[in-house]
């Protein structure tokens, strides 16, 4: 629905889950409306969810918003793009959305013409890739090998504009997508209409994240137009204003570099962009520029198994402990290390476990960069992290790590002392498997289409196809 | 003065699971003047204050945003066993003391 050069799309919500107001999405969709576009997904929330294969937001919330834009698009007769499905987009993901996309078509009766874009990896295909160095390493660079390929539990590729453009191009009205760069849902259309690509990627980089672009974050949508040289940005929802600060800050948001950001198929650059106030609420970007890169990348995320992970809680008090606190945990250490020797011997070598203490008050948030280690707190809080190859393995090293912990003496005290009060009972707590990610890396696909798998399915009221 | 009485916003975040980012915002253009002027934040400085080495930290002056960024590798990836700090936004509380002349 192109009206006199512009083209207007709407970011209902930062992610689908995340709540969409639905009166603020009605009151966008007053005014002709494109297309809508929100992502799924996120590195941020840990490594887990790729590897493991699950979503990080409930399925009642992503079925929730999910059924708020799909109805609303429904009646105004425009596409929605969703990318980033189940948070790490991948098959596995992909497939747990598409099974929420068939219950609402089928409780709201919908017809939905949709292309679901697969971007999981074949482990063939990336080695055959990584044999003719079409894989490269990004800064920091971490080790790649068949065997990191083929340990992966799952590696997804982020796609660009291109497999978006060309399922819209064969009539989606829904495109569900794995992995895909979150400024790339936006761009994806006002790209193949002819916009200009700064502008266009610009726009999307300013609206994937909702109403995060705002002064100040809140309940409501973002409404953003772009024409042949601008980009006008809006929020609908109360009390929200878009302002030339709160747009241009955030480019800072989660980049590394704020004027730089590489997608697939080039790199978007705001160095020369401008914001100005149209009104309270209304902002207006021009001058980003966009350029090609020579070779088509796309970034490679990959999660592999640590192991298992149980967990101890506690925390101390007693000064003379707390004041030697690093000698003291690293002979609680040694302790453990040779009761493992001793019990677990022919299960466990030192070198398949891992023990982590987090000492809260000390170093616990900031780690290595903690700058005041010097100034003691009254009291410690403590949580050993156990890491094994078996859930039965890890809990079991937590189980000996608890007496050396209550028991392991200091010079200070005469006799059995008791230095660490355990926060359960059971003290360990059994976490589950633990993953990491485990690919800094970009491919070099022969095309932008051929990393990626686009099966469109008819969805219709009675659960099956109607062509 | 330090710089947290003259910004509005000081935060960390993950920029992706192996770069920490640092964003240093504030209210009005002479306030990011000041600390531009004072010549208090800089690769230099912040490498001093976070110990890792000058050449792994960037930094950018962001005049439109009124904002200044600096962004490190991660000392541990996202995720790591160790990593305390899942999205990285407990980072940055020692540059709330810098002092700005």
């Amino acid at each position: 629905m192109p009206h006199n050069g512009l083209i207007r799309f709407i970011a209902p919500v930062g992610s689908v889950g995340g709540g969409i107001s639905a009166d603020a999405l009605a009151e966008a969709l007053v005014q002709p409306t494109d297309f809508i576009a929100c992502d799924a997904g996120t590195t941020d929330a840990g490594p887990f969810s790729l590897g493991m294969g699950v979503p990080a937001f409930p399925r009642e919330a992503v079925k929730r918003d999910l059924s708020l834009m799909l109805r609303a698009a429904r009646k105004a007769n425009i596409p929605v793009i969703v990318g980033s499905a189940g948070t790490a987009g991948g098959d596995v993901h992909v497939d747990g959305v598409l099974e929420i996309v068939r219950e609402i078509v089928a409780e709201h009766k919908l017809k939905l013409r949709t292309a679901v874009i697969y971007s999981e990896q074949d482990k063939t295909y990336l080695k055959n890739l990584l044999k003719q160095s079409r894989i490269v390493p990004l800064s920091p660079a971490l080790p790649i090998s068949d065997n990191v390929i083929d340990r992966s539990s799952r590696i997804v590729g982020m796609m660009g504009v291109e497999p978006l453009q060309q399922a819209i191009a064969d009539g989606a009205d829904f495109i569900l997508a794995g992995r895909c760069s979150d400024s790339a849902l936006f761009a994806a259309i006002p790209v193949m209409r002819g916009f200009p690509p700064g502008l266009a990627w610009h726009a999307g980089k300013v609206s994937e994240c909702g109403t995060l672009v705002c002064e100040t974050l809140g309940k409501g949508v973002i409404s953003t137009t772009v024409s042949h040289d601008q980009i006008t940005i809006r929020p609908y929802g109360d009390g929200l204003r878009c302002t030339p600060q709160s747009v241009a800050a955030h480019g800072l948001y989660e980049n590394a570099d704020p004027f730089q950001h590489r997608e697939c198929s080039g790199t978007l650059d705001l160095t020369n962009a401008t914001f100005e106030a149209i009104d309270d609420v209304t902002v207006r970007i021009r001058g980003t520029e966009f350029f090609a890169e020579p070779v088509y990348t796309v970034k490679l995320e990959g999660a592999e198994s640590v192991g298992y992970q149980s967990i101890i809680i506690g925390g101390i008090r007693d000064p003379y402990v707390i004041r030697q606190l690093d000698s003291w945990l690293g002979s609680v250490r040694n302790y453990i290390d040779d009761m493992v020797a001793r019990v677990l011997a022919d299960k466990a070598d030192k070198s398949s476990y891992s023990l982590v203490f987090h000492t809260y008050g000390i170093n616990g948030v900031m780690g290595k960069l903690e700058p005041e280690v010097k100034n003691l707190p009254h009291e410690v809080g403590i949580v050993l992290e156990a890491t094994a190859p078996t859930q039965d393995m890890a809990h079991k090293l937590a189980e000996l790590s608890r007496q050396p912990l209550l028991h392991y003496p200091i010079k200070e005290w005469s006799g059995s002392i008791t230095a660490f009060a355990c926060l359960h009972n059971p003290a360990v707590i059994d976490r589950g498997p633990v993953y990491r990610f485990n690919l800094n890396h970009v491919a070099v696909p022969s095309t932008p289409l051929e990393m990626f798998r686009t099966h469109f399915i008819d969805l219709c009221a009675s659960g099956k196809s109607w062509s | 003065m330090v710089l947290a009485d003259i910004a509005n916003l000081i935060r960390s975040k993950n920029a992706g699971p192996f770069t920490l980012t640092f964003d240093i915002m504030f209210a009005d253009f002479a306030s990011y003047r000041r600390v531009k002027d004072s010549g208090a934040l800089n690769p230099a400085a912040f490498a001093k204050l976070y110990r890792c080495p000058v050449e792994k930290v960037r930094f950018f002056e962001c005049e439109n945003a009124l904002a200044f960024k600096f962004s490190i590798p991660r000392p541990l990836t996202q995720g790591e066993l160790g990593d305390g700090d899942t999205h990285g936004g407990q980072q940055f509380i020692p540059l709330m003391n810098v002092e700005i002349p």
